[in-house]
């Protein structure tokens, strides 16, 4: 794969296949720490190094790993480095450790990861793999600072913990709570479907149901239907 | 005392710190599965299922095998598997003993393994530092919790499904705004409960 391949590969993750706001995978973490800028920040930190971690070892054991276990070896490999990141942020920031609480461990069922390991590491070289990680980390990363930052600046009136002076006298608290969190979201990628690249709602359909490791279960009920009545629309259009 | 207790904790569970409206924990089946009433029905009692075995079996773990002998740092690693071969199991079982009961909620069960809240809540447990008991009473509330959201909402989106709402906002925008709405009206439980005891 040439070079220009390869920074394609980086990119896709940040803009165009952002698995945030146009695959809209791992929605748990996107609505839960963006409360703060300080919480999305970690938490996009501790993910991007997870998934690239995780991604690098899937893709040096692809050959390894037999098809029909792949799942269970790929949880156990990314609840590894979970718990290395957990030791590592209890060690060092254990402030952060103590905001992010269960969310921390929970990164390991954050769709993202197990779905790029499925849907990319495991056919793929280690330089590649590394690359589409840490791009789709940051485009994690920058999904959730986007949000953080309308919630925070509008909601608590600062940004990062700083008081911006005419903000904080008409905040809107609801931002910070749990219903601003998916009202956010919401107009978020409303806003993405109005300005982002025509085919994202495609892409959805087909990322979001190859890359979730329970989509052949579910193929068989909500995921295959959604896809037809999306098609259907799609003619009408 | 100790009822009391425990009656805190379930309404707890299912109102105030309701897993998916509050906690964004389970998010991807609350968006995915909850288009049918009977599908969303379906789900909310699998997880209930789950969740009560996952604690049954993952607090015994921690507290006998892994907080004796200093492994406490496993707990990631142990829980999601036990939980991974525990829903595997669930569904071995079923199929071979209960054949139509694994037709109504074999579907679910193994979108469960990879579910945020059914770790989520086995975690939860051993942070708060419940007693078996109270950790199993927690559990019930979730998922009380989680099948009391899904079908509200399954509700509320069937409303939609014939609501003309603007381009952009078609699909999925609309359905976080609902749900921004729901996820407000349980906002109020909030002062209830802690007044009620």
């Amino acid at each position: 794969m040439n070079d220009k391949k390869r920074l394609s590969v980086f990119l896709n993750g940040l803009i165009a296949e952002n698995p945030v706001l146009v695959l809209v995978l791992g929605t748990c973490p996107t609505l839960a720490q963006t409360g703060s800028v300080i919480a999305a920040l970690s938490m996009g930190i501790a993910a991007t190094l997870v998934l690239l971690c995780s991604n690098v070892v899937i893709s040096l054991l692809r050959k390894v790993i037999p098809d029909t276990v792949r799942i269970p070896c790929y949880i156990v490999v990314i609840a590894g480095f979970v718990t290395v990141v957990q030791l590592l942020m209890h060690a060092y920031l254990p402030d952060l450790y103590e905001m992010m609480g269960v969310y921390l461990a929970l990164i390991v069922v954050n769709c993202i990861i197990l779905g790029r390991a499925e849907m990319f590491a495991r056919k793929n070289g280690v330089l590649d793999s590394a690359l589409d990680g840490l791009g789709m980390g940051l485009g994690f990363l920058i999904a959730l600072l986007a949000m953080a930052t309308i919630r925070e600046v509008l909601g608590a009136g600062s940004f990062a913990g700083i008081e911006i002076p005419f903000l904080v006298d008409y905040r809107i608290p609801i931002l910070v709570q749990a219903p601003g969190g998916f009202l956010v979201f919401g107009i978020l990628i409303a806003v993405i479907n109005m300005i982002g690249p025509k085919a994202g709602e495609a892409k959805r359909r087909n990322f979001s149901c190859a890359g979730c490791p329970s989509a052949a279960v579910c193929g068989k009920g909500s995921c295959s239907e959604k896809n037809e009545e999306t098609n259907a629309k799609d003619k009408e259009d | 005392m100790d009822f009391k207790m425990l009656m805190y904790i379930l309404l707890v569970g299912v109102f105030v710190n309701n897993y998916v409206l509050q906690r964004f924990l389970g998010i991807c089946p609350f968006l995915g599965v909850s288009k049918k009433l009977d599908q969303a029905t379906g789900m909310g009692i699998s997880v209930i299922f789950v969740m009560l075995l996952a604690t049954a079996a993952t607090w015994p773990i921690q507290k006998y095998i892994l907080d004796p002998n200093g492994l406490g740092y496993l707990q990631t690693i142990v829980f999601i598997l036990v939980i991974a071969a525990l829903v595997q199991f669930i569904e071995i079982v079923l199929k071979r003993y209960i054949p139509g009961l694994h037709k109504s909620l074999g579907v679910y069960l193994p979108l469960i393994t990879t579910n945020c809240a059914v770790l989520g809540v086995t975690i939860n447990n051993i942070t708060d530092e419940y007693n078996f008991i109270q950790s199993m009473v927690s559990s019930l509330g979730c998922g009380l919790g989680f099948l009391l959201a899904m079908v509200l909402f399954s509700g509320v989106r069937s409303r939609m499904e014939g609501a003309n709402v603007p381009r952009a906002f078609k699909g999925l925008p609309i359905t976080l705004v609902a749900a921004s709405i729901v996820s407000l009206a349980f906002f109020g439980f909030s002062g209830i409960i802690d007044n009620l005891f």
